[in-house]
């Protein structure tokens, strides 16, 4: 957005509470890579030079990468400056920071959908001596006490997690809610690949048959690492971790969990090859078909015959339970009214009509599939500074009158 | 020359238009979205007993169904009982049945498919050792329901299977069943 603004010769400031990358800095664990291949970190003026266009960014790999982009742009920066609150004024908006003060005519906020682990309120039933933390306190497996492990939450987070402490020698059980199953690999190409080819991931926000659900869908439960295995649960299955249902409640020490779990991994397995068969139809109709391998459908989703509908985590020998049950945003300093009952900010595609002047990014799907990705900063920042500068021009011809 | 005849539009009889209206209207008062269900029952005699259903409230309402509805409930011969009615534990299955079968329904006609017939059979194993207190080991309840649908519909069997799936997701019964719910029994 900054480089969008100086080409537009837009005065502005770009306010950061810590260091540039903060988040991957500080609040990730330490073998998480990108989900998205080298390639497809695309900004603009600012590709992958290296020659591993297929793998996937270590943390130091991502912070070094934007650090770069930092350097290549050259913004108007403030780092270790937090801001305190965002308030309207007669004419634009006070921003409030420990650096100091701003007045300004136009606002982008550009903290992220993930700024604060969100627990379940069944956490409060959890029985004390059982250590509980959030993706965003997790490390790795060595940080966690020895014993077995109950991560709540199947989505890329919560698979991945699992994965890597079951594989640590801590037993695993794995609470599965709603969930996307995806493949990393289908037909010999990533799924981005197919994402990006097939148009997918530049679906528009005001296309997309049901955008608050679309909005609200959890990450693909794939991970990037170097093999590129698969993280899905049969995967996880096949590594030992015991599958459950949904964490539903917590009573007298014993969890009680939801037998849902059959139709959740039907619905998971449906969708999944809804996408393939979307990949397929695309890969036929763009004549394709023969430069990419046969089409295939993964193995539905093994589960035994009857789940487990409760589990005593004394007898279960668990220790400690990960809650990977999604991130929401933090807004505690933003006093425009423009947030809904949950907290989610409202807007059209980036744009807060409520409050003129105001601009949100890099949420899911905010004017795109891939908003919430790298690889839509750049179309997203043409737009909304197109109509930034829209907005500004039209508040000086006011204000000339 | 044949002329390509339009399409019937799609009818299961269901209004998704007005569920949908609901949904819109609901978003901004999501206080007229609290509703309690209630149904009264009457001991007869033996294991016989009549529940009614009448009144409910919702939409920041005391609402009314059109007529009064009753269920009789009692427990077959077997059990040393007269066998008036359907047990309660069948009356959870037909509970369950009518949940997912209008769900099927709204479901298929929010996605465009025309149901020509829909039939399941359920079927839901209970060790009865539980109730009869032989065994603290056993649960009273089923240890299992297995549910099984027949559907003939302008749809693929992937899309009946996904209509079948999503009307599990947003079934109440289903819901109630698969979950627990916190239950307080007292004596006025």
């Amino acid at each position: 957005m900054s480089s969008r603004l100086a080409a537009r010769s837009i005065d502005h400031v770009v306010l950061e509470r810590g260091e540039v990358a903060n988040t991957w800095r500080t609040e990730r664990w330490d073998s998480l890579t990108l989900l998205t291949p080298n390639w497809q970190s695309r900004l603009p003026g600012f590709g992958y030079e290296g020659d591993d266009p297929d793998g996937f960014r270590t943390m130091p790999e991502t912070i070094a990468f934007l650090e770069g982009y930092a350097k290549r742009v050259s913004p108007p920066l403030q780092t270790h400056c937090p801001v305190t609150a965002v308030r309207r004024t007669a004419d634009g908006y006070e921003v409030v920071a420990a650096q100091g003060t701003w007045h300004c005519r136009a606002v982008v906020l550009a903290t992220g959908a993930f700024n604060i682990a969100q627990v379940p309120a069944v956490a409060a039933a959890v029985p004390p001596g059982i250590a509980q933390l959030t993706t965003a306190q997790y490390r790795n497996p060595q940080q966690l006490e020895a014993g077995g492990v109950m991560v709540v939450g199947a989505a890329a987070s919560g698979a991945q997690i699992a994965d890597e402490i079951h594989r640590s020698g801590r037993p695993v059980t794995l609470a599965v809610g709603e969930h996307v199953r995806a493949p990393r690999t289908y037909r010999g190409r990533d799924i981005q690949w197919w994402m990006d080819v097939s148009g997918l991931n530049d679906e528009r926000y005001d296309k997309v048959e049901n955008l608050r659900r679309a909005r609200a869908l959890s990450s693909f439960q794939i991970a990037g690492y170097r093999d590129r295995r698969n993280i899905d649960l049969n995967a996880l299955t096949s590594l030992g971790v015991n599958l459950v249902g949904r964490l539903a409640g917590i009573r007298e020490g014993k969890a009680q969990l939801s037998g849902s779990l059959r139709n959740l991994c039907e619905l998971a397995d449906l969708k999944q090859n809804r996408l393939l068969k979307t990949f397929d139809e695309w890969a036929a109709a763009n004549g394709a078909s023969e430069a990419v391998d046969p089409p295939h459908r993964p193995e539905p989703t093994r589960l035994e015959a009857s789940p487990p509908l409760g589990l005593d985590f004394a007898r279960a020998g668990i220790r400690t339970i990960l809650w990977a049950t999604g991130f929401r945003p933090d807004y505690a300093w933003l006093e425009v009214p423009v947030l809904d009952a949950k907290g989610n900010i409202r807007h059209d595609g980036g744009v807060v009509t409520e409050a003129p002047g105001l601009y949100v990014m890099g949420l899911p799907f905010l004017r795109r599939r891939k908003s919430s990705l790298i690889d839509g900063a750049g179309d997203d920042a043409r737009d909304l500074s197109a109509h930034l500068a829209a907005h500004l021009g039209a508040r000086a011809t006011e204000l000339a009158n | 020359m044949a002329k390509a005849k339009k399409p019937k539009p799609v009818n299961n009889g269901v209004n998704v238009e007005a569920l949908f209206g609901a949904q819109e209207a609901l978003k901004n008062a999501p206080e007229a979205a609290k509703f309690k269900w209630r149904s009264t029952v009457k001991w007869i005699n033996g294991t016989h007993s009549r529940s009614t259903v009448e009144g409910f409230y919702g939409l920041g309402a005391e609402q009314k169904h059109k007529k009064k509805f009753t269920f009789d409930a009692d427990h077959p011969e077997i059990f040393a009982a007269a066998d008036q009615a359907a047990t309660p534990v069948e009356i959870v299955l037909a509970s369950l049945a009518s949940c997912l079968t209008a769900g099927v329904a709204a479901v298929a006609q929010a996605r465009k498919v025309q149901l020509r017939s829909v039939s399941a059979t359920l079927e839901a194993g209970m060790d009865v050792r539980g109730i009869l207190g032989m065994d603290e080991d056993v649960r009273n309840g089923f240890d299992g329901i297995k549910v099984t649908y027949k559907i003939d519909a302008d749809a693929s069997p992937e899309d009946i299977k996904a209509i079948v799936a999503q009307s599990q997701k947003r079934s109440a019964v289903y819901d109630i069943i698969t979950n627990p719910t916190n239950v307080s029994v007292e004596v006025a």
